[in-house]
């Protein structure tokens, strides 16, 4: 319900497991009694194939689950970490809930704005960084932070983000800057 | 008498993640005389500890377990909820990345308790740490035989699944958690039937927050009478307070209930951030009411005298403003919370939090009419306790409450010829009305 999102067109691209996730998929089936339960954890299998979900992915989904396809649309729109674009390298999700909004997340995002030159919902043009706002991560002891290269990064100041996001830039690992 | 750590005991101790570490420090030691134990002898264990859930509502963990039935052929289930989102709550993030094992200990004795052989752990999608850590404990204790079938030679049986949510604050509550379990969108269902009769896969389920089943291995270890005897005489034992905004220590604390408030909060933090003057306090969580300075001052922290006050306990989140926070902006922000989160399948609830946050967003950005604040007001009694679930108390009551509490500061925004001053960020991102 988060999003009102455009229809999603077909990529043109066939979708099939990888062995490894085939594998990991096998072990999905028996822990749950029913083969619904095993969307999301499928999803997730998918997403983490190829970076987003494409729609041939979730019709691969649906059929191997024995489910319709509008059952796996229906979860794939309602979540919101379920992406159906690529995002950029680094996907920088900036929490903007209560506490990281006192800390002050609205520098953190002026920062992104001026440096990377890209607003929310917006990917750089070497699809290098892509920039989302987002609601409460439950990190609001270390707020301002944001979540990028599934992992969190807290106590954020604006030099601590360029710091990071020049490291990015730089092909280096960023999480050398997070001090 | 210093408080005693019962859940963050172990927080410090740099292995107690690990299986080993957690043997140690005396972990699983409470299995032996657990599985000695009749199942009703460790259900009236807990129901006479007091413990309540801490996942947001309080309820009484002990009588939510005697309500499964027991005669049934249905399996089970248990589903811990890990889906941790109240706005300002970090603690049970803690307890997935620090003790992992005394979860998995809590939910043995959970399972024995209630007959249950299955157990889900339903994670928050954006919690990688706690999940590799979640994960790594659960693989250690399947192959030293603290999960699995025949646990330790008792004869009993309880499998450990984890399952990873993807994003959506609604999946917290506990039916709609249940749904996201199924495989669907999490919109939460009427109740009755309540999980404990028709829970997920239609059968008889418990639904437990991480902090309340980490509790229950001191309390089997210690005894109900050592854990009642802590707190007061309704609001039994210790809680994890995640405590942010405005303080110059921001963390999770645990704290035994009926302390001061205020005391507590700087006690634990250190006071308001740089000196400054404290202007109110969120005592749990985003949904709940907001108190004021003095209100903050005079109030015992527990689930009666917070209540009384119209606020609420929650799930431990207390955010401080300082002299310098925006009572207008922070409703905003708030509302724009709910407002991106509501499932959508109730009216009240879909309308109701997207118009409250259109409204305090043209009060805010300017362009606010001065019958507008009585229109909010007008607006909240309509969403209270006419939805599946609480998603649209949990806007109106902190709008109606900032704005009573606050009015003064919202007519400000109204008032053309004196604009207020903005002090936090000024010069700070226009939030998007429509991009919610």
């Amino acid at each position: 319900m988060s999003h009102a999102r455009h229809a999603i067109a077909p990529s043109g691209k066939p979708f099939a497991f990888s062995p490894d996730n085939e594998a990991k998929f096998a072990q999905l089936l028996p822990k749950y009694p029913t083969k619904r339960a095993v969307i999301l954890p499928a999803l997730w299998l998918a997403q983490e194939q190829e970076g987003h979900i494409t729609v041939e992915a979730m019709e691969y989904v649906a059929r191997r689950l024995e489910q319709p396809a509008v059952a796996v649309f229906a979860v794939v729109e309602f979540y919101t970490m379920f992406k159906t674009e690529p995002t950029g390298k680094h996907h920088i999700q900036l929490c903007r809930t209560l506490s990281c909004w006192m800390r002050g997340y609205q520098d953190l995002q002026g920062l992104i704005e001026r440096k990377l030159g890209i607003g929310p919902g917006e990917k750089t043009p070497d699809g290098k960084f892509s920039f989302e706002l987002v609601e409460c991560l439950g990190s609001c002891g270390t707020a301002p932070m944001m979540r990028m290269d599934d992992r969190y990064w807290e106590n954020l100041t604006v030099e601590k983000l360029e710091r990071i996001v020049d490291a990015c830039n730089q092909g280096r690992d960023p999480a050398g800057e997070d001090h | 008498m210093a408080t005693p750590k019962i859940i963050s005991a172990r927080f410090d101790e740099k292995k107690a993640h690990t299986l080993e570490g957690y043997l140690a420090l005396g972990g699983y030691a409470t299995l032996k005389k657990l599985f000695k134990m009749k199942p009703d002898e460790v259900i009236d264990e807990v129901k006479r500890s007091g413990l309540r859930g801490r996942g947001g509502a309080g309820f009484p963990t002990g009588m939510k377990w005697s309500f499964i039935p027991k005669n049934t052929d249905k399996p089970k289930y248990l589903c811990v909820n890990a889906d941790e989102g109240e706005p300002g709550t970090f603690k049970d993030r803690l307890i997935l990345e620090r003790d992992p094992h005394a979860l998995i200990e809590g939910i043995l004795i959970c399972c024995h308790a209630v007959g249950i052989k299955t157990a889900y752990i339903y994670i928050r999608g954006e919690y990688d740490f706690p999940l590799a850590r979640l994960g790594a404990a659960v693989k250690e204790a399947y192959a030293n035989g603290y999960l699995g079938k025949n646990i330790k030679n008792s004869g009993v049986d309880v499998d450990v699944v984890i399952h990873r949510g993807a994003g959506a604050y609604i999946c917290g509550d506990e039916t709609g958690l249940i749904e996201s379990l199924e495989g669907k969108k999490g919109q939460p269902r009427p109740k009755p039937p309540f999980p404990a009769i028709v829970g997920v896969f239609d059968c008889p389920t418990v639904v437990n927050n991480v902090e309340t089943i980490s509790a229950l291995p001191w309390i089997m270890t210690n005894g109900a009478d050592a854990y009642a005897a802590i707190g007061t005489e309704k609001s039994k034992g210790t809680m994890l307070f995640s405590i942010s905004g405005m303080v110059e220590r921001p963390g999770v604390y645990e704290g035994a209930f009926g302390v001061n408030l205020w005391k507590f909060i700087e006690e634990s933090t250190g006071g308001v951030k740089g000196g400054k003057k404290l202007k109110a306090v969120i005592p749990g969580g985003s949904s709940s009411a907001i108190l004021t300075a003095e209100e903050a001052r005079n109030v015992n922290l527990d689930y009666e005298s917070i209540a009384a006050t119209g606020a609420m306990v929650g799930s431990g989140a207390i955010m401080v403003f300082d002299e310098d926070t925006c009572v207008v902006e922070a409703l905003e922000v708030v509302l724009r919370f709910y407002a991106h989160e509501s499932c959508g399948q109730c009216p009240p609830c879909r309308e109701g939090t997207y118009w409250l946050y259109e409204i305090v967003n043209r009060i805010r950005t300017g362009r606010g009419r001065p019958e507008d604040i009585d229109l909010m007001l007008a607006i909240c009694p309509d969403m209270l306790g006419r939805t599946v679930c609480v998603l649209a108390d949990s806007a109106a009551i902190p709008a109606a409450s900032y704005i009573k509490k606050f009015r003064s500061e919202f007519e400000a925004y109204i008032d053309k010829a004196n604009p207020p001053e903005r002090k936090l960020h000024p010069g700070g991102i226009n939030f998007e009305a429509r991009a919610l």
